[in-house]
């Protein structure tokens, strides 16, 4: 998954610091989580290509109000598995029905070309919506969010000590890669360059373990009773109201185009 | 391997959100407070550690270390490895919504299976003798990921299934990477800190 990330690019901005905000960064987060999963469900509904267009045009749409980098976000919302654009590629080949054209004996349906189609325009919009609506928070607020949605606590707990220490084991990797570079250590496929990452994961994880024991020593030291105590109070404001009114509108109006059409 | 939105049937879809649910639950049951840390760190050094490139020819893989998560997690690594996809879904773009229990499953269910065949074996013997089972936990747990993406395609669509096939070989070598690399890891951590395999798979 990682193709998506430079040597110098943060895996999650820091806790506390501000994302980027534009329209979207100022609806109620729990208004957004919902309307991204919503919108999933219904996009994936959705079966004719006309509709799954206009839905990627509202997921544009989405993208544009939220101000992030249009380049960049598009980059990433195309970017999918090998496996997945494997396999859609191949539909064509798989799905019977009428012939496109031959190739090295192999007939292309238009059939499972337009179902390729039907699946990259799902997955583009659902995931740029996606993107857009819940990607644009800061982390620390998708967890309190996803507690006021009443999601077990513990794994609101464990998502919030995730999102805490991925940036300090990233550094603590980069710290070890660097030592191993100084060291001469190039990856190559070899027997030398896997055992040397095989060591270098243990490592980590070893680190890791003693760093969480460190952690809860700390904890405990400080009165730790089994509650955290979530800061995060949210309300619906006006606005909030006028953003869902306008997003059950365009679901609404997407489903009637989707019986009006198939 | 995340699968995205739109390629799964709705069955498959719904099956997988209700699987994932019910790994979550029981691995939520076994975080006991004292261990919340333990498992978010460990979370994030999964999260990390698939950011990792290990070249393969002239190509390069990510690792995914699920057989080694499963195996220091036992049924937490369904939750922790869960917490893991919702972060690069929501923040990278990966996989989809509607399909993040079946990512979930296909991910987590490996590793809990690998820490269930293999977990005791690991913690036993000499460290080369865990090393070695741990290897084949790794192999293991990857192999029955890439299995189960493919069974979940091709349970969507016939179409699927002559390309899920080929796939599946492929990725032949990418087990062989994940086993050996999950072998020098135990090995590594048996030598460091032999605690690691007694305390860490017996919740």
């Amino acid at each position: 998954m990682a193709h998506a990330l430079g040597p110098n690019e943060t895996t999650l901005t820091h806790p506390g610091s501000r994302r980027i905000a534009g329209l979207i960064g100022s609806i109620d987060p729990r208004l957004r989580i919902l309307a991204a999963i919503l919108f999933a469900i219904v996009v994936v509904g959705l079966s004719s290509l006309m509709t799954l267009g206009i839905a990627m045009g509202l997921s544009l749409g989405l993208l544009v109000l939220s101000g992030l980098p249009l380049r960049a976000t598009l980059k990433r919302m195309a970017m999918m598995d090998s496996f997945i654009v494997f396999m859609v590629l191949f539909l064509p080949f798989t799905v019977p029905g009428d012939p496109m054209f031959i190739l090295w004996g192999m007939p292309a349906t238009w059939q499972g070309l337009w179902q390729g189609v039907d699946i990259a325009l799902t997955a583009n919009a659902v995931i740029l919506a996606l993107m857009t609506l819940v990607g644009t928070m800061e982390p620390v607020t998708l967890g309190h969010a996803l507690h006021a949605l009443r999601l077990p606590e513990t794994l609101v707990h464990l998502l919030m000590f995730t999102i805490r220490y991925i940036e300090v084991l990233r550094e603590e990797y980069l710290r070890l890669r660097a030592a191993m570079k100084v060291r001469g250590f190039r990856p190559g496929t070899n027997w030398h360059s896997y055992r040397s990452f095989g060591y270098l994961v243990g490592m980590m994880l070893v680190r890791a373990i003693e760093r969480s024991e460190r952690i809860l020593q700390a904890m405990k030291c400080r009165g730790f009773s089994g509650r955290f105590h979530l800061l995060q109070d949210f309300t619906l404001t006006a606005k909030d109201r006028r953003f869902a009114t306008v997003f059950a509108g365009a679901l609404g109006l997407l489903i009637c185009l989707e019986i009006a059409w198939h | 391997m995340h699968i995205v939105d739109g390629a799964l049937s709705n069955p498959v879809v719904i099956a997988g959100a209700f699987a994932a649910a019910g790994g979550i639950a029981l691995g939520l049951r076994s975080l006991t407070l004292e261990r919340i840390p333990a498992a978010g760190v460990l979370s994030a050094s999964f999260f990390v550690a698939s950011l990792i490139h290990v070249p393969i020819g002239p190509s390069s893989v990510h690792l995914i270390l699920n057989g080694l998560a499963g195996i220091l997690l036992g049924w937490a690594a369904f939750p922790a490895l869960f917490v893991g996809l919702l972060l690069q879904t929501v923040f990278f773009g990966f996989g989809g919504v509607t399909v993040l229990g079946a990512n979930t499953v296909n991910i987590a269910l490996p590793a809990v299976l690998a820490w269930m065949l293999f977990g005791r074996l690991i913690g036993r013997g000499s460290p080369l003798a865990g090393a070695i089972w741990g290897g084949i936990g790794g192999g293991f747990a990857i192999a029955a990921t890439t299995a189960m993406v493919a069974a979940a395609l091709a349970l969507s669509g016939d179409a699927f299934l002559p390309a899920a096939r080929l796939v599946f070989f492929a990725h032949i070598p990418v087990m062989a990477i994940e086993a050996v690399l999950t072998g020098f890891a135990v090995l590594l951590a048996r030598q460091v800190k032999p605690e690691l395999f007694q305390t860490g798979a017996s919740a």
